[in-house]
């Protein structure tokens, strides 16, 4: 049996927040999976808080993670809203349909 | 109670914020309420942060911190945010976004960089961080009839949401490295060496240079000033930077202040790189408001050149800097929204020729605001960047300010060009004749400072001075 430490959590934070971050460059299709990996992003972080809370016996890190999970819900209800109104002008919500000004 | 007179600026500007959010609900057609408003809260926000001024001091668990530096950058933001709510009036009225919701989610976005301005805690700084960044997500995309601004909408999104998850890791990295989520104590912290802190820095300063549009990650930049309507592209190009600004300075100077060596690298890249890219991109741009937006990423980079001295004398020189080039830009965008023909607005360079012979007191004011914005002398952009220079070389980084001089010389090509289009090319458009009372006396201040400057610069540098 190995011993579960620190660093195995971290990096385990450190998988999630790259998945997250691969999920964002490397996703062609569909917007809301864009979306998705800002929420990996922000839970890796949340992982790495709670961990480090835990192993220092230091209490600020866990409610740092309450204050970003309610973040995480204000930011994905705004993303969210955004992608309706694109999708009502114009019907689509494909990542190579985001092109209308060259950049 | 004490405390109470800390944070009065950021209690009235809620409070007022609240108001203004029930006048707007339980009236009918309540957006000429809510702007007349909106400039109350503003200017008396502006009078209680004069009024509470006390000593340097920290409270709430040294979370906030209430300093001359913080009261400087909130009263810049508030004057700023008023005259681009003046300005916009006009534009607001033609394009049909009389919405109540508009100036109050510029309010909470003000709220937002008030506390990242005075935060002296991670948790803090993130908190208002956030609250900043998701009012500018639905600013972006505020027309949302339009298919441009809504895609505008998107992007800023996407990459700014991205961008705050690096930050966010690397404050994470941060807490744990050093046990603490506190500057001051970070600061003691990082006394010893932590190479685990420095990768913390690392992904912060990515975050920060993403906020302030800083080459390499600028890509947001020109779309979204381009595809919102231009009363929000004004309000991007100008508050949002003095708020990311203020806090890289912040950062660097406390916090961070000991590992000097390690963060003055990536800072000199981040200031080359934006130099380079403002000068060279914009050449063939052919929207004025895309021009705007790579003119903002090269003025970005010289502002962060200052930074990298990582001296009192290079923040001084970044704050004087930052706060001409905001003059500058309500004086260019007050001319851009001049460019009105027939209830249309024109956004094509093109559509200036030969606007000397129709509009000579237009086409001078562009000429004063667009040779500033080169840094020609006598101008006040040439001694923003003077001091910005002056300051690089004090240092002894001759490298980064012959880089910064030359890109300025390749910059003057496209703000010459614009000039050039004016003065010398065929009549073409008649614009419509201009009455806007708001927009010339922002357009007049802004001219009138950039030609003041020479004669008594001492008011802000002796401001700035006392700031550090």
């Amino acid at each position: 049996m190995i011993e579960i430490g620190l660093g195995h959590y971290l990096t385990l934070g450190a998988i999630i927040f790259f998945l997250g971050v691969i999920g964002i460059f490397l996703n062609r299709k569909n917007v809301i999976v864009i979306l998705m990996s800002v929420e990996l992003i922000l839970l890796s972080v949340n992982i790495n808080l709670i961990s480090f809370s835990i192993f220092s016996g230091d209490i600020v890190g866990q409610i740092f993670t309450m204050l970003i999970l309610t973040v995480a819900a204000a930011e994905a209800a705004i993303g969210l809203a955004i992608i309706v109104i694109f999708y009502r002008n114009r019907g689509s919500i494909r990542v190579e349909d985001i092109h209308g000004m060259r950049g | 109670m004490e405390n109470i007179n800390i944070i009065l600026p950021e209690i009235f500007l809620f409070l007022g914020t609240c108001t203004a959010l029930m006048v707007g609900v339980f009236f009918k057609n309540s957006y000429n309420i809510v702007i007349k408003f909106t400039y109350l809260i503003l200017l008396f926000s502006i009078i209680s942060i004069f009024l509470s001024s006390v000593e340097t001091s920290e409270f709430f668990l040294m979370s906030f911190v209430r300093d001359p530096f913080a009261d400087f950058f909130k009263s810049l933001i508030l004057i700023s945010c008023f005259f681009v709510l003046l300005t916009s009036q006009q534009f607001i009225k033609d394009q049909k976004i009389l919405k109540f919701e508009y100036p109050i989610i510029i309010l909470l976005s003000i709220l937002g960089m008030f506390f990242m301005v005075s935060s002296n805690d991670l948790i803090l700084f993130y908190l208002g961080l956030e609250l900043q960044s998701l009012s500018l997500y639905v600013l972006a995309a505020i027309d949302r009839n339009n298919l441009r601004s809504s895609e505008a909408g998107i992007k800023y999104f996407v990459l700014s949401a991205l961008s705050s998850g690096l930050l966010l890791y690397g404050c994470s990295l941060l807490y744990g490295f050093t046990g603490s989520t506190n500057f001051d104590l970070i600061q003691n912290e990082l006394i010893t060496k932590n190479t685990g802190a420095v990768f913390a820095m690392v992904f912060i300063l990515v975050g920060l240079a993403f906020k302030v549009s800083a080459v390499p990650f600028h890509m947001w930049t020109p779309d979204v000033y381009e595809g919102s309507p231009t009363s929000i592209t004004n309000f991007f190009a100008v508050v949002p930077k003095i708020a990311g600004i203020a806090v890289i300075i912040r950062f660097m100077g406390k916090p961070f202040d000991n590992i000097l060596i390690e963060w003055q690298s990536i800072m000199i890249f981040l200031s080359i790189a934006s130099m380079i890219l403002g000068a060279v991109a914009a050449i063939g741009q052919n929207n004025i408001k895309r021009l705007m937006a790579y003119s903002s990423i090269g003025h970005i980079g010289y502002a962060l050149a200052g930074i990298s001295t990582g001296t009192v004398s290079g923040y001084s020189s970044t704050v004087i800097y930052i706060t001409i080039y905001i003059v500058m830009n309500l004086g260019a965008f007050g001319c851009i929204y001049l460019m009105r023909k027939d209830g249309l607005y024109k956004e094509q360079i093109s559509d200036l020729s030969g606007l000397s012979k129709k509009q000579p007191l237009l086409a001078v004011s562009f000429l004063i605001i667009f040779f500033s914005l080169a840094g020609i002398p006598p101008l006040g952009g040439f001694f923003a960047k003077f001091y910005v220079f002056m300051s690089v070389i004090e240092s002894e980084m001759y490298a980064l300010a012959i880089i910064g001089l030359l890109t300025t010389v390749i910059s003057a090509f496209y703000y010459i060009r614009v000039i050039k289009i004016i003065y010398f090319d065929d009549a073409k458009n008649n614009f419509d004749e201009n009455k806007n009372f708001n927009i010339n006396l922002t357009v007049f201040l802004s001219c009138v400072i950039l030609l003041g400057f020479l004669i008594y610069p001492s008011i802000l540098n002796n401001t700035v001075q006392s700031l550090f």
